[in-house]
This record gives C-alpha cells, sequence and structure tokens, in this order.
C-alpha cells in the first residue's frame, strides 16, 4: 500500500506512532512515510489525530511522551522540543499563527533568531534579509508594518517566510488556507509549489479538498487515530470523492441537504443601519445597509476578507462591534431595540462567531459549562444554576452534534478545532434563537461534519428560524443559502437567489461598488 | 463517522479508582496534603504544641481575618484583577467604626441594650462604609476602565492616609461587647461532660451536612450519568473527612473552660459556605469565571462585563470591611498599623491554593486551605520561636515553593500533587496552543481593566 517499488527516496518515515492523552488514544501505531521534494497531504475527519501526529513529528509533544519511531533523513531522531526540529530543518506552522500581532514584520521573522552584531541586534542587516525573504513568498509590504495591520493571509506568508529563515527542509502546514479567502488560498498554493521546485517538502493538513487534490502527490488519511491508506493523486487517479471515501469510511452522498420547507413572511429586517470603525472617526465600516431575512429562510452574505460583513453582523448584534451610527431592526414587523449582547440574546438573536478561540470560547471552561454560558437563566432558578440540568442539556447537544469527546467535563482547549466549532454551535442553538448568525460556521471542519452543518442550518430554517450564513466559500454559499447578498467595502452591492446567483456574477458583485437595483 | 466517541486507553483500575478518591478537586488536595504535611511536622517538632486546643483556638481567632480576606481575594483575581488596598481600607473602616462606637451613648436605655445598640450599629456602619469604599474603587476599575493594580494601590495611600487623618494617628479602643467577633466564644449551657457543649453540636451539624452532601452529589453523579465511583470510594472518603471533622471538633471542645469553636471562626465557616456556593452554583460565579476566562468571549455571550467587575471590587471592600472589624475586635482596639501587608498575605493564600495569575482560575476553598497553610507555618514558627526575619524568608519560599510545583505539575499535564505522585514516567505535555500556560506567565495582575473598555485594535474582525 505504501510504497510501489520504485525507490525514491524518503525524507521522513513515521513508525507505529502511538500518542495517549488521559482517556483518549489520539494516535494508534500510526505510520507515515514522505518522499524528498513531495507535497504529502494528511486528511481526517476532526479529531481524527492530525495536528496531534504533527506535533509529535515537530517535538511538540517531546520524545518519550509518545510511542515508535521517527526517522529523518535517514536518522532515528528524539526531538525534545521544538528547537531541536527545527535545527534539523523541520518547522511546523500551526493551526493558530503564532505571530505577536503589535511587532513589525521584520520582528516578528527573527523573534528568537536575531541576525545580532558584538551581541547586538542588527536591524539593518535584519532588515535586508526581512525584504529578501519577503520577496521569497512574494509579498512586498514594507517589513516594518505591524503584523496586526497585515490580513490573514499576509501573515501566513509571513509564517513561510519565518521558517524559509530557518532554513526548512521539512514544511509542514496544519489547515493554512482555513481562515484564507480564496485568492490567498491560491497564492499559497502557488508558493508551496514554488518552494517544492526548489527541493523543499511540505506536509499539509486541510479540509478544503479540492485544494489537497490540485496540490498534493500524496495523501494519507487518517480516521480514529490510526492511519487508514495512502494515496498517490496521479496513480490512483485520486479526486474528492474518493478522499471523502478514505476519511468517512463510505461515499457521501448529497454534500448539501435539499431545501425542505417554505420560506414565510419577513422575519427579521435591517434598515439603513451605519456603523463607524471604533477607532477612526471618519472610516465608516457599514454604510446604509439593509436588508431582511424571512422565517424558514437561509439568507448568505459574500464579500471579501474585510468587506464587512463581520463588522455588519458583530453591530446587529448588540452593537458589539465599532460605532453605531443609525439604523433600525425590526423583528416581526415591529421595531426592537438592541443596544447590547443580552438585548440581542432576548430579542432571540445569536451570533456565532468566526473567530472561536479568541471570541466564542471560554478555553478554561469544560464543555458542559460553555454550552450553556450565553443563556445560564434558561437552566437556572432565580440565579442558581441547575448542574444537572446543566449536563442534561450539554449532553443532548453532545449527541445531536456528534461532538468527539468522552464526555462532556473535558475541557474545551482539549478539543479538536472542528469539535470545538461545534461547542460554539450548540451554545448558540442552546439560547434557542429565532435569529441565529453563522460567521464562517465551517471554518476548519471536515467534510463530513460540515455537511452535518449543512443539516442542522437547514433543519432550524425548517423549523421557522431565520438563517443568516456568512462564507468565504462561494460552493456552500450556494449550496446551502435561498438567497445571497454581496457586501464590498461595507455596503450591500446585491441580491440574488441561490437559484439565479453563480460564482462569477457573485464575484463581480463582490468587487465593485457598481449598484445594481435590487430585485423583489 | 463513528458513533463512539471514546478511545480510551486501558488503565490498571486501581490507580483509576483511587484518582476518583480525589476526583473534583484536582489541584486542592496536592495543597490540602502539604497543609497535612506541615501540621503533622510542627506537630512533632513542637512537641504536640501546634494541637493543642488552645493554641488551636488561637490560630484561628489570629488568622481569621486574613482568610476572610481570601475569599474576596480570589474572586478579584479570578476576574483577572488585584486588591492591593485591603489593608489600607480593613484599618480604615477599622477606625471609623472605633471612632463611631466609641461617640455613641444612649443614656435612656438599661445597660444591655445600649452596648448591643452600639455594637450593632458599629458593625452596620462598618459594612456601609466598605460598601462605599468598594463602589468607589469598583466604579473606576469597572467604568472608567483604570487597571485595578493601579485603582487599589491609590486606594492603598487613600485609605492608610485616611486612617490616620480619622484617628489622629493614635489607637481608640474597642468597646467590650465588640470583642465578641474578634475573640469570642459561644457561650457554654446544659450539663458539663467536660467538653464544650455548643462545640460539639456544631461538629454534629458539620457531620450531617458532610454525609448530606456526599448523598446528594451521589444522586447528582448518577442522574448525570456520570460513571460512579464505586460505594468503598465514597465510603473512604467520608471516613477520612468525618475523622477529621470529628477529631477538630474535639480539640476545640476541650480547650480552656468557657472557650468553644471561636465566633471568628463561625463568621469565616459561614462566609465559605455562601462564598463558595456563589463561585459554583451561580450565574453571578459563572460570569466572574467567564470575565476572567476570556472577557471577550463572555462580553459576546451577553455577560455584563462592568458589572462583574464592579461586583468584585466592591464586594472585596466589603470583606475586607468585615476583616478589618474582626480585627479591631481581637486587639481591642483600632490603630493607625492595623492591616499592613494584609494583602500580601491574602494574594499568598490564594496563589498557593492554586488560582491562576492570569485570571480565570481559583477556588474558595482552595484559598482558604492556602491561607491555612501560611496560618500554621506563621504559628508553628513562632512556637518554635523563630524570630520574624527567618519567618519572612521561609513564607516567601513556601509561596515561591508552591506556585513552582503548580506550574511544573501542570506543564506535565498533571493538575496536582497527587498527580505528580501517581505518575509512572514522563507525563504528557500540554501545550496545544489552547491550553493557557496559567501561571507562567508574566505577572501582568491588572490585566483586564484598561482593555475591556477599548477593544484593541489586532482583536478587530476581519471579515
Ligand atoms: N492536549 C490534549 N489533551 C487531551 N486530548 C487531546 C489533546 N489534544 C488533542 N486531544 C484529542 O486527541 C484527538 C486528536 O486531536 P487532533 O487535534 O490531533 O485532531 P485533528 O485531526 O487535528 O482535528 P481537526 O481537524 O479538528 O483540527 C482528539 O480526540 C482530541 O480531543
Ligand atoms: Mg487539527
Amino acid at each position: 500500500m505504501e510504497l510501489e517499488g520504485n525507490s525514491e527516496p524518503t525524507i521522513l518515515e513515521m513508525r507505529s506512532i502511538t500518542k495517549e492523552f488521559p482517556g483518549v488514544k489520539a494516535l494508534d501505531e500510526v505510520s507515515l512515510t514522505v518522499k524528498v521534494g513531495e507535497i504529502h497531504a494528511i486528511c481526517g475527519e476532526n479529531g481524527a489525530g492530525k495536528s496531534t501526529l504533527m506535533k509529535v513529528l515537530s517535538g511538540v509533544y517531546p520524545f518519550g511522551t509518545y510511542a515508535g519511531d521517527i526517522v529523518y533523513q535517514g536518522k532515528t531522531v528524539k526531538f525534545r522540543d521544538i528547537k531541536q526540529s527545527e535545527a534539523d530543518g523541520i518547522v511546523i506552522i500551526h493551526q493558530e499563527l503564532a505571530l505577536i500581532p503589535l511587532l513589525s514584520i521584520t520582528e516578528n521573522l527573527f523573534l528568537g533568531n536575531e541576525p545580532t552584531k558584538r551581541g547586538v541586534i542588527d536591524w539593518v542587516s535584519a532588515q535586508k534579509m526581512a525584504r529578501d525573504l519577503l520577496a521569497r513568498v512574494g509579498l512586498s509590504d514594507d517589513p516594518d508594518t505591524l503584523i496586526k495591520d497585515i490580513g490573514v493571509g499576509k501573515q501566513q506568508l509571513v509564517e513561510i517566510a519565518k521558517a524559509l529563515h530557518k532554513s526548512v527542509k521539512l514544511l509542514i502546514l496544519d489547515e493554512p488556507t482555513a481562515a484564507l479567502n480564496e485568492s490567498d488560498s491560491q497564492h499559497l498554493l502557488d508558493l508551496l509549489r514554488g518552494l517544492k521546485g526548489r527541493g523543499i517538502t511540505s506536509i499539509i493538513i486541510s479540509h478544503k479538498l479540492n485544494e489537497i487534490e490540485a496540490i498534493a502527490d500524496e495523501i494519507t488519511i487518517i480516521r480514529d487515530g490510526k492511519a487508514i491508506e495512502t494515496l498517490n493523486v496521479r496513480d490512483d487517479g485520486v479526486d474528492e470523492d474518493r478522499i471523502i471515501r478514505g476519511m468517512v469510511g463510505r461515499t457521501l452522498e448529497n454534500r448539501f441537504p435539499p431545501r425542505i420547507g417554505d420560506v414565510g413572511e419577513v422575519l427579521f429586517e435591517v434598515k439603513n443601519w451605519n456603523v463607524r470603525h471604533p477607532l477612526v472617526a471618519d472610516r465608516m465600516v457599514v454604510k446604509n445597509s439593509s436588508f431582511t431575512v424571512r422565517r424558514g429562510e437561509v439568507v448568505g452574505f459574500a464579500g471579501l476578507m474585510g468587506a464587512g460583513r463581520t463588522e455588519l453582523a458583530m453591530s446587529i448584534f448588540g452593537r458589539s462591534y465599532g460605532v453605531f451610527q443609525s439604523g433600525a431592526l425590526f423583528k416581526d414587523g415591529k421595531e426592537i431595540k438592541v443596544t447590547n449582547v443580552q438585548d440581542a440574546i432576548d430579542n432571540g438573536i445569536a451570533y456565532v462567531s468566526e473567530d472561536r478561540k479568541a471570541l466564542g470560547l471560554n478555553l478554561l471552561d469544560d464543555i458542559k459549562r460553555s454550552v450553556v454560558s450565553a443563556k445560564l437563566s434558561k437552566i437556572s432558578k432565580g440565579s442558581v444554576v441547575d448542574k444537572v440540568e446543566e449536563y442534561q442539556a450539554s449532553e443532548r447537544y453532545r449527541k445531536s452534534l456528534r461532538i468527539k469527546t468522552p464526555t462532556v467535563y473535558e475541557g474545551v482547549n482539549k478539543l479538536s478545532g472542528g469539535n470545538q466549532q461545534k461547542v460554539v454551535l450548540a451554545k448558540w442553538m442552546f439560547t434557542d434563537p429565532d435569529i441565529l448568525i453563522l460567521d464562517e460556521p465551517t471554518r476548519g471542519i471536515d467534510v463530513g461534519a460540515k455537511t452535518e452543518i449543512y443539516g442542522i442550518i437547514r433543519d432550524l430554517a425548517a423549523q421557522g428560524k431565520g438563517v443568516i450564513m456568512i462564507s468565504s466559500e462561494l460552493p456552500e454559499l450556494l449550496g446551502v443559502s435561498d438567497r445571497i447578498y454581496t457586501i464590498f467595502e461595507g455596503a450591500i452591492t446585491n441580491e440574488m437567489s441561490a437559484d439565479e446567483a453563480d460564482p462569477e456574477t457573485l464575484m463581480k458583485s463582490m468587487t465593485s461598488t457598481e449598484k445594481r437595483a435590487p430585485k423583489l | 463517522m463513528s458513533e463512539t466517541a471514546t478511545r480510551a486507553p486501558e488503565k490498571s483500575g486501581g490507580i483509576r479508582e483511587l484518582r476518583k478518591l480525589f476526583a473534583g478537586g484536582g489541584r486542592q488536595y496536592g495543597i490540602l496534603g502539604a497543609l497535612v504535611f506541615i501540621i503533622v511536622f510542627f506537630q512533632i517538632f513542637t512537641d504536640g504544641k501546634t494541637l493543642d486546643p488552645i493554641n488551636l483556638i488561637n490560630l484561628i481567632n489570629g488568622n481569621a481575618y486574613v482568610l476572610v480576606l481570601a475569599i474576596g481575594m480570589v474572586m478579584v483575581i479570578v476576574a483577572g484583577h488585584i486588591d492591593l488596598s485591603v489593608g489600607s481600607v480593613a484599618a480604615f473602616v477599622g477606625i471609623v467604626v472605633a471612632q463611631v462606637m466609641k461617640g455613641l451613648s444612649f443614656p435612656g436605655l438599661p445597660e444591655g441594650m445600649s452596648s448591643f445598640l452600639t455594637v450593632f450599629i458599629g458593625i452596620i456602619v462598618g459594612l456601609i462604609i466598605g460598601a462605599l469604599v468598594g463602589a468607589w474603587q469598583g466604579w473606576w476599575v469597572a467604568y472608567v476602565g483604570v487597571p485595578a493594580f493601579i485603582v487599589t494601590l491609590a486606594g492603598m495611600l487613600l485609605f492608610r492616609g485616611a486612617n490616620q487623618f480619622v484617628g489622629n494617628s493614635t489607637s481608640i479602643p474597642v468597646p467590650q461587647e465588640f470583642k465578641f467577633i474578634g475573640g469570642g466564644f459561644l457561650n457554654d449551657f446544659g450539663p458539663d461532660f467536660g467538653f464544650s457543649n455548643p462545640t460539639l453540636i456544631l461538629g454534629a451539624l458539620v457531620v450531617v451536612a458532610v454525609i448530606w452532601q456526599e448523598r446528594r452529589s451521589r444522586v447528582a453523579q448518577r442522574k448525570m450519568g456520570a460513571d460512579i465511583a464505586p460505594l468503598w470510594v465514597s465510603i473512604v472518603r467520608l471516613v477520612v473527612v468525618l475523622a477529621v471533622v470529628v477529631g477538630a471538633t474535639l480539640l476545640f471542645a476541650t480547650g480552656r473552660v468557657g472557650t468553644s469553636f471561636p465566633i471568628a471562626g463561625i463568621i469565616l465557616g459561614v462566609l465559605v459556605l455562601g462564598y463558595s456556593f456563589l463561585t459554583n452554583n451561580t450565574t453571578i460565579g459563572r460570569h466572574i469565571f467567564a470575565v476572567g476566562g476570556n472577557w471577550r468571549a463572555a462580553e459576546l455571550s451577553g455577560v455584563n462585563i462592568r458589572k462583574v467587575n464592579f461586583f468584585v471590587m466592591a464586594n472585596m471592600s466589603v470583606i475586607a470591611a468585615l476583616a478589618g472589624m474582626i480585627w479591631i475586635a481581637r486587639s481591642a482596639a483600632s490603630g493607625p498599623g492595623d492591616g499592613v501587608g494584609w494583602e500580601l498575605d491574602a494574594i499568598s493564600a490564594v496563589f498557593i491554593g492554586g488560582a491562576a495569575v492570569s485570571g480565570g482560575i481559583g477556588t474558595v476553598a482552595g484559598s482558604i486551605i492556602g491561607g491555612l497553610v501560611i496560618a500554621v507555618l506563621n504559628n508553628g514558627l513562632q512556637l518554635l520561636s523563630v524570630g520574624a526575619d527567618r519567618v519572612q524568608m521561609i513564607k516567601g519560599l513556601v509561596l515561591l515553593i508552591a506556585v513552582g510545583v503548580d506550574v511544573y505539575s501542570k506543564r506535565q499535564g498533571r493538575p496536582s500533587i497527587i498527580g505528580l505522585l501517581t505518575r509512572k514516567r514522563g507525563g504528557e505535555l500540554d501545550v496545544s496552543p489552547g491550553a493557557k500556560p496559567a501561571g507562567t506567565q508574566t505577572p501582568t495582575p491588572s490585566a483586564g481593566g484598561a482593555e475591556e473598555t477599548v477593544r484593541p485594535p489586532d482583536q478587530q474582525p476581519r471579515g
């Protein structure tokens, strides 16, 4: 199943790696062989053990905390920390970026590796090297720019530049494109191909199977902590469906659930919504936006990164972003007053943030406390929390959303990314919202779970709720929504029903201000 | 998609069961072990003087104020703040209360009635002043957004000065009847068995409560479908706890004639129960942990962050007022030097008790145990006539080592010292990016305060 006779040299061989956490066997005798100069993809459902395997490889989990051998460049290696693996040319870029927002690109590039002259940091040569490194990843930004001022796409490239500086031989990318839009993702993939041309081997983890199909030479599939198979993309004629079959053990029929139930009368309406940037007084982030959501309807919002989708959603959700200027909200035809998050929740509005770690969860909490945290009153008598009800409620969601965890007593920081997302979703479903705003609800989520989440979204709609879905993935928007609005530079530029929309028309409205007269 | 979520590795049953014995407390059992160790150590080296009833009563009376402060402080620290002003606030409230009571007289009333009124009014005035001071500090922290570190540093100076201003830098005595709350005992009654009857009754109440609680938790566990610890684990735990309770009851009941479990201890016990309930079982308790754990997520979950911050700061000052009154009652007078350094004892107690410097983690029970560690240490070293200089050095080291062990064992992925002992070989490293390296960060005790009003630019949404 692995090497088919041809003796291409291998750079890495992980043999029978087993890694246990208290109560969970995250990896069970996983073996992985990576050839020199290839792009090797690792696919698997959320919680399959992909990130764990890479953390074992890079020394995040040091030698001795796992069983099995790692043979790298012909030698058995026993990394005790990341420094050691980096010294050997293995660089991992984690699922969560590790750049420091308030430092400049240069400072981040050389953090822990500062070029010095007689013990003093040599900023002049640092600048020059920084420019070179940035050029190699196709960035032309000023190296003095602060990290917080560049988009995620560029931050990802800075991470890669940082790896190049460490003379990387084996580059590990854990879901590098999860937070990127399509063009940024494309750029990153092109860059990986370029690195491959220069002999750098990459291991990439991603849930975006179309990207994997396009870029990977080989794919290893992990399911429930076990390596299932390794596919050669060209020889085995691998396509998305083949990968999915490996990941979930069966074929997925319909990726997008059918639209059942009728779209009813207008449930929620936003009129002439204007919001200012929180710090810059003359910058409007939401400009005179109006839209409606009907009962039983899924309304998609398409737009590029920074177009103002999240700003719009958060400002509606209890003015939790920016400075409110003007506008009105109507529910069932009556104006509602929503000046803080509590008002929003009381009025049946829920907002699932795009950034689950920073805005969605308290990572110190366990699952059950997280699930009930947005509506404690529902399980409290007076102000005393009923812990049995808390358990039962969270247990219900654990089952219905299939959150992969031994018990709801587990800390949310121990869950894999996709399962954390399900916890956030459960947390907001628990508030019994009428209007559910989902901001990139499937970011970092595996295909199987995505389909489940689409199913949940359609179910909620079928129950007569209104769902607003913000997404950077056009196929998902087209597949799930009933109607789609496009946003460009803070203003709604177009509105179309999902049937008449296609990626090209959407893209056009997402990138230009010219406003077509809205239909209906 | 597999239905079974668990891939539990087999583990020898014995250790797992043993763990259940200590389940739920995690870190606290480690520090509890340390407390027991210290007590046994001093009991041996002081030739039994440590667990002498009279010494124990003194220990409770002499440290009640720190333990009371620790209760408020743990909530402040869990919310991500710190309060440096508690000593000064306590001293300020103490002097005002002493002054007020000195000035009160009720000529028309009988003796007993008049002194009762004096004490009653004194206590009410003290609590009100505590609340006002707390509202003042809470307002600065929660609504203006000045970090608590700064607000309470200012408060430390402000109320220390106010104490000296009100008292003219001299001591003011308190009436005889007021001493009850700081150094008083329950009145004995009934037949004389050679034990203090009220203490025995108190002990019996605690025994009943402990059994009832254990039963209740088993019932709840069953309802919650959790894998219930085997009955013998419950029984072993009950036997251990009850042995301690009964032993302590008998000790306290055999003190000098006329003494019982001290009033200050009873006040403390009530506060511990009340605030444990508040932090564990109420919505405001949840909100405090939520704000300390991730205030931005809390805000987006509808938690009123300002209210929470205001509450913890205001509450702390009320508790400081109480501690100040307990203190002047015990020392029979309020003076300009009262409360110096109390904030440090209270903060140490909380951190020894397992709270995280970065907020979000901490328990009332743990902090009390941490406070007892300091108290027993103080007391034992005094009994061994170790000088104050060396006592300070030892206390400093104990704080450092306790938190050091905590940080180390957390880095090993184990929550407690017990875990450390039962560990076989190299433990797991929990450095997944999500795991909060609690306690390993640079101490920025004031974090949160200022940030909460302005969303930092790097936290703006991107979409
Ligand atoms: N520090 C930890 N402590 C306990 N369990 C953990 C820890 N880290 C991961 N796990 C568990 O190990 C399993 C594998 O997790 P891992 O993060 O490797 O999944 P993944 O394949 O990367 O998933 P995703 O696609 O969602 O990122 C999961 O069941 C997870 O709950
Ligand atoms: Mg992962």
